[in-house]
């Protein structure tokens, strides 16, 4: 599905990924790791296509497709979905209606035929439902003056809505309750299937408590360094990454 | 008013005598008295309104053309315009929709707006201006029954000419500002309406208004009243053919409020804007003016302009009458090298009056967008209130928003509150709609009339649609 081959890129000239490889199979969830500055949510925006990042050498062949060509509506469109760690607000736009014409455009784009408003919204009231999110959420201008944890939900419900086949959580987890840890680690525990992969990245090791992965990477210094099972997470929960350094010395 | 009276206006013969080709379907590019004669009597105007037009005229030749507004033109030779054009076949005004010339019927039904359907579907009536002259007008059975008048300004001049008498230029004088004062000289045509005491009126009023003929400015002239406890929400929507060369429009439009009257305008303003190099499109300069003259009256503006190479326009509200309010709403949009000037002015004279200014300015390409608004608090208008949010959203780097607000207030009770922001489209914010499988196009179209909801749930539903698809028309291109 995707195949990251020695990837380097740049932010604002400054070599930030360093040659990254990266395998993901239909059906896998993968979790990155790493301390602040390895280059994990850049990895994540490259993928999404946003500006402001240059590629600099190697690959990434997405389903068949060389990515970086690629318009960042085309890659959502034919199944990438970054749930954003800081979701930006859009004032004056109601939320389902953007919810709406989103799934739309991704209807259209595979031949299929658009949701009226009463499809659409039986369809989103089951997925709010999932994600115990408040009916008045959806109404409301995107993401404007939307709490912490509710932004995080916004996220995942629009990852229910266009049933993406690469998913990337870019930290998630971060500033959200247990609570709501665990009712979208439901969610999207609820999407998981054979087809669908997953790329979470994330500091800590509680999420992957809820949302089991097949693989953990740590990213440092804009390369993986490590790879393993999800005991490498738990490893790393007990150890820090204090490793790296000795890793680095030998 | 008595048949008599009409026969007789329409009976008597032009006193000025002068020899003219009344047939002719134009007059000849030119300016003077001779010229206001012949557009006068081609109308068949009454004396009063000749001599008004007179008057104006002679004012008009002592003034001198604006230069304060914040846009950039190459001086206009008001003797190459051509004061009157006609539609074809004009001797016999038509009746009906089935009397009017099959290709104007094509004309509309290219431009979107089928008037037979319009018609049976809207529910609205349609005062159609072709060029200077009124050829289509509905539902004015429905609206009689109601004793809404609803005309051609041309007809009310023979029909009523009390009204006119008393409320023509009460609210604009004809020595009010150069373009106005031009308007008052040469007014083509326009509408007029009467909502007598206590009558909501039954529908919403629209009128189209079409430039067509080359060459031609335009010149229209609307008068709405609202006696005591009336209510009318009026529509004007404009859209030009493609055109090569600068016309000037100059329209006034008065409002008058009385006790208890509420007046709702809403304009969807998309006249020809030149192209993507800047050459052509309309002059559009309003004088667009509302009297709350009423205790409890309220007059509301609510403008979306998206056309015109130069626009320069303030609607405005004298809030006369004890607790009288005025509103304004306001979108404008100004791409490639369209320049706007617009906002509003809003007179306090009386107690408790209350004004809300809501403008929204977007500038994309090499637009020049600029907000001005006058607030004056006058010395009896005892705890006046006033709430000004005046928005720009800019596209790209190449454009420019200004705002030029000014503030008087002469009674301490006043409250007077101003707001404003400069904001750009961000790229995460298109991002974010992108990632979602949102063209950058559409990204922009669906941020923008974000930030113009405010205004648009304003506007009467049908017209907030097409105010909608307008801004996505005219958005195209602006990005990338």
């Amino acid at each position: 599905m995707l195949e990251i081959k020695d990837l380097k890129a740049t932010v604002d000239g400054k070599e930030i990924l360093k040659g990254i490889n990266l395998n993901i199979k239909p059906g896998e969830v993968h979790a990155i790791m790493g301390p602040n500055g390895s280059g994990k949510s850049t990895l994540a925006n490259i993928l999404a296509g946003r500006n402001g990042y240059e590629v600099t050498g190697g690959s990434i062949n997405y389903n068949g497709h060389a990515l970086v060509d690629m318009e960042p509506e085309i890659r959502a469109r034919e199944g990438i979905f970054l749930a954003m760690q800081y979701p930006i607000e859009i004032p004056g736009v109601s939320n389902i209606y953007f919810l709406k014409n989103a799934v739309n455009e991704v209807r259209k784009h595979h031949g299929e035929s658009e949701l009226d408003a009463m499809d659409f919204m039986k369809i989103l009231k089951e997925k709010m439902k999932l994600l115990e999110m408040k009916n008045e959420l959806i109404y409301r201008a995107i993401n404007e003056g939307f709490s912490g944890g509710e932004k995080k939900r916004n996220e995942i419900l629009q990852m229910l809505l266009l049933q993406p086949k690469l998913a990337i959580m870019d930290e998630t987890d971060s500033g959200l309750d247990i609570d709501a840890l665990q009712t979208i680690s439901k969610g999207v525990n609820s999407l998981r299937s054979a087809e669908r992969s997953f790329l979470m990245i994330t500091h800590y090791q509680r999420l992957l408590n809820y949302i089991q992965p097949d693989f953990v990477h740590v990213l440092a210094r804009g390369t993986i360094v490590k790879s393993g099972g999800k005991e490498l997470a738990a490893q790393l929960e007990q150890e820090g990454y204090a490793f790296l350094d000795n890793a680095e010395a030998i | 008013m008595a048949t008599k009276e009409i026969e007789q206006l329409v009976a008597r013969e032009y006193e000025h005598g002068f020899v003219t080709d009344i047939e002719a379907d134009t007059i000849a590019p030119g300016l003077n008295e001779d010229v206001i004669r012949m557009l006068s009597a081609k109308k068949d105007e009454p004396e009063f309104m000749l001599e008004w037009r007179l008057q104006a005229f002679r004012h008009w030749q002592t003034m001198q053309e604006p230069t304060w507004a914040h846009v950039n033109f190459n001086p206009i030779d008001y003797q190459s315009i051509s004061y009157y054009s006609a539609p074809k076949s004009d001797a016999d005004r038509p009746k009906s929709l089935d009397e009017i010339d099959p290709k104007l019927i094509e004309t509309y039904n290219k431009l979107g707006i089928p008037l037979r359907e319009q018609e049976m579907l809207a529910g609205v009536a349609v005062d159609a201006v072709f060029d200077s002259v009124s050829v289509g007008t509905t539902f004015k059975a429905k609206l009689a029954e109601a004793g809404v008048i609803f005309c051609p300004f041309s007809e009310a001049v023979h029909k009523y000419p009390e009204l006119i008498k008393k409320y023509l230029g009460s609210v604009v004088p004809y020595r009010d500002n150069f373009y106005a004062t031009l308007n008052s000289a040469v007014f083509s045509d326009g509408s007029f309406v009467y909502i007598p005491k206590g009558v909501r009126c039954p529908m919403e009023l629209s009128t189209y208004f079409r430039i067509n003929a080359s060459n031609t400015g335009q010149f229209e002239r609307t008068l709405i009243i609202a006696d005591e406890g009336a209510y009318v929400s009026y529509l004007e929507g404009c859209t030009a053919p493609m055109r090569d060369e600068n016309q000037l429009h100059a329209a006034v439009v008065e409002l008058v409020a009385l006790d208890n009257a509420q007046i709702k305008y809403s304009t969807v303003q998309n006249w020809y804007p030149g192209d993507e190099n800047g050459v052509g499109g309309i002059y559009n300069f309003v004088t667009k003016r509302g009297a709350c003259r009423g205790i409890n009256s309220k007059i509301s503006w609510t403008q979306v302009e998206t056309g015109s190479a130069i626009t320069w326009k303030y609607p405005s509200v004298i809030l006369q009458g004890d607790n009288s309010v005025g509103e304004f709403y306001s979108v404008a949009l100004t791409s490639n090298y369209q320049q706007a000037d617009t906002g509003t002015k809003m007179f306090h004279l009386g107690k408790n009056t209350k004004s809300t200014i809501i403008s929204k300015g977007i500038s994309a390409a090499k637009g020049q967008n600029a907000y001005r608004g006058l607030v004056r608090i006058g010395p009896a208008a005892e705890n006046a209130r006033n709430y000004t949010q005046c928005d720009s959203l800019l596209i790209g780097d190449k454009c420019g928003a200004h705002t030029f607000p000014y503030i008087e207030v002469k009674n301490p009770t006043a409250k007077v509150e101003h707001e404003a922001s400069t904001s750009k489209i961000s790229d995460d914010q298109l991002f974010y709609c992108r990632q979602r499988g949102l063209s950058e196009e559409d990204a922009v179209s669906l941020i923008v009339n974000g930030f113009c909801k405010q205004v648009f749930k304003e506007l009467p539903m049908e017209f907030a649609v097409e105010a909608q698809k307008l801004m996505e028309v005219s958005l195209e291109g602006a990005v990338g």
